[in-house]
C-alpha cells in the first residue's frame, strides 16, 4: 500500500504484452543490407520506379545525413543506435491488396490480431496497412472515393500522372531535409505511408486509418504521411503503430506533413505502441490556414526512446490549434514528447493539454514551445502539462519555451506533478478494488481526458495498455 | 452469541509513533444498530478506519472476526468484499472516473450482485430517486466537485448498491442540512429494511439517531470504550455531555495517551 519503492516491481521487466509482440518468420522477404550508402539509396528509387526529381532528392538527403551530425545536447541518448546495423528496406514478398484475403496470410493474421479489419469494417472510411517498408493493403469507401478523396500510398500518387505534381509541389517542403540528421535519413530511403488528399468542401463523416507494423528485426520504418486538406474541407486520420520486442535495436523515423487549408479541420489522432527496443524518432508538422482548425490527439506507449513534437504552424488569422497528448513511461524507456506550436497570424489560439505518467524508472520529459511572431495580434497560448509519478525511482521533468514577439499576444503556461495518494488506493479499496485495480482505476481516470478524445476503439485500447503496463507494475 | 457478525476484542491500535485505540471490546450481532459516541478526537473514526482496513494504522494487539473469519490481517478490499462498509467523512474525490461507470465496476467484481445492465440501470435510477439525486450525477467524476452533502448521497448510493451485512458510518451526518439529513437518514432505513443490515454509527450529535432504533450505545473517551448502554444512553448525553465518561476514565487510572 505504501509508495515507498519496492525493489520487486522494478525487476518486473516486461509485462505481457502478447497481443503486439508476436514475430512473423521473415522467409523469402526482400531485405537490403544493413548500412546507408548511395547504392542502397538507388535500389530503393529504382524498386519504387520514382521520378527523376525523387532519387535526386534522396541523394541530397543522404549527403545531408552523412554531413550532418548528431545533436549531443538534446534528450535522451541515442548513442546505441547504429546506423551500421539498421536495415532500411525490407519488404514482404507482396503486392499491395485491396482486398485483405489478397494479402498473405501470416501478414493478414498480424493485422486481425490487431484488430484492424473489423474496425474497417465497423468505423472507419479507409485503411492502410503498412508492414515493414510496404504497404500490403489500401484500401477506401466507394462512396468516399465518389466525392473526388484519394487516399493512396505515395507511391501509388507518383506513378499517377495526376497526383504526381501535387505531391510534387507539397513532399518535403514542410519538415526540410535539413531540418535535422533524422529528417535527412528519413528523405534518403523513405517508404511506404499515406497520401491522403480531401476536395474543397468534402467532409468525411468517418475517419481514414493508417497502421504501421514493423514486423522484422534491426530494421527501419520510415514512412512518410502526406495529407492535402483543401479550403472547408474535414478529415479525421487515426495512425497506429507497434512492433514486436526484439533484442536488436529498431528505429523509427517517420515523416509526417499536414496542409490544412482555409477554413478546413484536421484532425490526426496516434496511438503509438512500438515495442521498447525502438529508437522513436519521429517528425510531425502542420500548417494551418485562415479560420482553419488543427486538432492532434496523440497517445505514445512504447518505444526505448522517443523524440515526438508535433508541430503546428498557424499561418492564417484566427486558426487554432489544440494539442491532447498522454505519455507512458515505464521501466527502460526514456521518452522526450511534447510539442511546438508557431503563431504567426492575428487572433491564433494554442491550446496545449498533456498528461504523463512514469513507472518503475522509466523518464518522461515535457518539452514544450511556443512561439507567437511580430504579426500575430492578440494571439493566445495556453500550456497545461500535468504528471503523475507512480513511484520513487521514475522522473519526469518539463522543459517550456516561450517565444514571445508581440505585445499584444497572452501566453499561459501551468504544470503540475503529483503521486496517486494512499488515501485514495484506500478509498477504492473499501468498495472492493484491490490495490491494483484501485491504481489502474486512477492512472486510467487521469489519462481520461485524452482517451476521451480518442475514438472509441482506441479509448479501449489504451485503456488496456494502461492495464496491461500496471499490471506488470504490481505483481 | 451465536449470531454475532463483528467481534472485536482486546483491540489496540494506532500510527506508528502513538497509539489510539485501547484494549477495546466490541460486539456487534446482524441486523442491529449499534452507535459510536465521543468527544471529538477520542479515536471514533480511527475505530471504524481500523475494522476496514486502513494501513494508516497498525493493530498492536486483539483481534477483529468478522461473519466468523478472523479479518485482523485482511486488506480493504478483502473487508469490503467480505461484507464491511465504511462510509466516509470525507469521501475522496478520484478526478476522470465516471461515477456510474465506478458504480457498475465495484458491483460486477461481486458475484452476489452481478447483473444485467439494464436491470443495474434501474436499480440506480430508483435508489438515486428515493436520495433525491439528479440522473446527470450519474455522468460526473467520482466526489469531484460534489458539495459535502451531495458526496455524502453518493456515500448512500453506493451503501445501498453494495447491500454489505455492517456499515459503519463515519460522522455521515456531519455538514448536512436539515433537508440532506432526512434523505440520509431515509436511506439509513433503508438499507436496515432490504439487507436487514447491522450499523455502526459514528456521531457526536444526535440528531440523526431521533429517526432510529437504536440496540446499543457506546461512549468512547481517549481511544477507550468507557461506557455502554440502550437508546436512553444518547438521550442522557444529549443533555449532560461526556463529562461523566471522562471522569470515570480519569479514576480508573485510565490508559495513558
Amino acid at each position: 500500500m505504501s509508495e515507498t519503492p519496492d525493489k520487486k516491481r522494478s525487476e518486473v521487466a516486461d509485462v505481457d504484452r502478447s497481443l503486439y509482440d508476436f514475430v512473423m518468420p521473415e522467409e523469402g522477404y526482400e531485405r537490403y543490407a544493413d548500412g546507408l550508402t548511395p547504392d542502397i539509396v538507388r535500389a530503393i528509387s529504382a524498386k519504387k520506379d520514382e521520378p527523376e526529381w525523387m532519387l535526386e532528392m534522396r541523394l541530397k538527403a543522404l549527403d545531408a545525413f552523412h554531413e550532418m551530425r548528431m545533436a549531443d545536447n538534446w534528450g535522451p541518448d541515442v548513442s546505441a543506435l547504429d546506423m551500421d546495423h539498421i536495415s532500411t528496406y525490407v519488404s514482404p514478398k507482396t503486392k499491395q491488396a485491396r482486398n485483405w484475403d489478397e494479402v498473405p496470410e501470416d501478414i493478414k493474421t498480424t493485422f486481425e490480431r490487431l484488430g484492424i479489419p473489423e474496425a474497417e469494417r465497423e468505423s472507419l472510411a479507409g485503411v492502410g496497412a503498412q508492414y515493414d517498408s510496404e504497404i500490403v493493403y489500401h484500401n477506401m469507401r466507394e462512396e468516399v472515393a465518389e466525392q473526388g478523396v484519394i487516399y493512396s500510398t505515395i507511391e501509388d500518387a507518383l506513378h499517377d500522372p495526376k497526383w504526381e505534381p501535387i505531391v510534387h509541389q507539397y513532399f518535403g517542403t514542410l519538415i526540410p531535409m535539413r531540418d535535422h540528421k533524422f529528417a535527412a535519413l528519413h528523405y534518403a530511403v523513405w517508404s511506404g505511408g499515406s497520401f491522403v488528399y480531401v476536395p474543397e468542401g468534402v467532409s468525411l463523416s468517418y475517419p481514414l486509418q493508417s497502421y504501421f507494423r514493423l514486423n522484422a528485426s534491426g530494421a527501419g520504418q520510415f514512412e512518410h504521411t502526406l495529407i492535402v486538406v483543401e479550403p472547408g474541407a474535414d478529415l479525421h486520420f487515426i495512425e497506429g503503430c507497434s512492433a514486436p520486442k526484439y533484442y536488436e535495436a529498431n528505429l523509427h523515423a517517420g515523416a509526417v506533413e499536414l496542409f490544412v487549408k482555409d477554413h478546413a479541420r484536421l484532425r490526426y489522432s496516434t496511438i503509438e505502441n512500438w515495442s521498447k527496443n525502438m529508437f522513436n524518432l519521429n517528425t510531425k508538422r502542420a500548417t494551418v490556414g485562415a479560420d482553419a482548425k488543427m486538432e492532434w490527439v496523440s497517445g505514445s506507449f512504447g518505444s526505448h526512446v522517443s523524440y515526438l513534437y508535433p508541430t503546428t504552424i498557424l499561418a492564417g488569422a484566427r486558426s487554432r490549434c489544440e494539442f491532447t497528448g498522454i505519455t507512458f513511461a515505464g521501466a527502460t524507456q526514456d521518452l522526450d514528447t511534447g510539442c511546438k506550436v508557431v503563431l504567426n497570424a492575428p487572433d491564433t489560439t494554442a491550446s496545449v493539454d498533456t498528461k504523463s505518467i512514469s513507472k518503475d524508472g522509466g523518464v518522461n520529459t515535457f518539452r514544450s514551445s511556443v512561439v507567437v511572431g511580430r504579426k500575430a495580434d492578440r494571439a493566445r497560448a495556453t500550456v497545461s502539462c500535468s504528471s503523475l509519478m507512480l513511484d520513487d525511482i521514475s522522473r519526469s521533468d518539463t522543459i517550456p519555451a516561450m517565444d514571445v514577439r508581440n505585445a499584444t499576444a497572452s501566453v499561459g503556461h501551468e504544470a503540475t506533478i503529483g503521486r496517486i495518494s494512499d488515501d485514495t488506493v484506500l478509498y477504492l479499496m473499501s468498495r472492493g478494488c484491490s490495490e491494483a485495480e484501485a491504481r489502474t482505476m486512477v492512472v486510467n481516470g487521469f489519462a481520461n481526458p485524452v482517451s476521451k478524445e480518442l475514438p472509441l476503439e482506441y479509448a479501449v485500447e489504451m485503456n488496456n495498455l494502461i492495464k496491461l503496463e500496471m499490471e506488470g507494475a504490481i505483481g | 452469541m451465536p449470531d454475532t457478525l463483528l467481534s472485536i476484542q482486546g483491540l489496540s491500535a494506532g500510527t506508528e509513533d502513538k497509539p489510539i485505540l485501547h484494549n477495546i471490546d466490541l460486539a456487534i450481532s446482524a441486523g442491529e444498530t449499534h452507535v459510536l459516541m465521543g468527544p471529538n478526537g477520542a479515536g471514533k473514526s480511527t475505530l471504524g478506519h481500523v475494522i476496514m482496513g486502513d494501513p494508516s494504522y497498525q493493530v498492536s494487539s486483539g483481534t477483529i472476526t468478522f461473519d466468523g473469519t478472523d479479518i485482523t490481517d485482511f486488506a480493504a478490499d478483502k473487508r469490503s468484499l467480505a461484507g464491511i462498509f465504511l462510509s466516509y467523512q470525507a469521501p475522496v474525490e478520484v478526478p476522470g472516473v465516471p461515477l456510474y461507470s465506478f458504480l457498475r465496476t465495484i458491483c460486477q467484481m461481486r458475484p452476489e450482485l452481478k447483473t444485467t445492465a439494464r436491470k443495474f440501470r434501474q436499480r440506480v435510477s430508483e435508489i438515486c430517486e428515493h436520495l433525491e439525486m439528479d440522473d446527470s450525477f450519474l455522468t460526473r467524476e467520482l466526489n469531484v466537485g460534489f458539495s459535502g452533502g451531495e458526496k455524502k448521497k453518493i456515500e448512500m448510493l453506493q451503501l445501498l448498491l453494495l447491500q454489505p451485512k455492517l456499515a459503519i458510518l463515519d460522522e455521515t451526518d456531519s455538514g448536512l442540512d436539515v433537508d440532506a439529513l432526512s434523505i440520509v437518514s431515509h436511506g439509513i432505513e433503508a438499507y436496515r429494511q432490504e439487507c436487514n443490515g447491522a450499523l455502526l454509527i459514528i456521531t457526536h450529535n444526535t440528531r440523526i439517531l431521533e429517526r432510529l432504533d437504536v440496540d446499543r450505545t457506546h461512549v468512547m473517551v481517549r481511544g477507550n470504550l468507557v461506557g455502554e448502554g440502550d437508546a436512553s444512553l444518547i438521550d442522557e448525553i444529549d443533555s449532560t455531555g461526556f463529562g461523566r465518561f471522562e471522569q470515570a476514565l480519569a479514576e480508573k487510572g485510565g490508559v495513558s495517551e
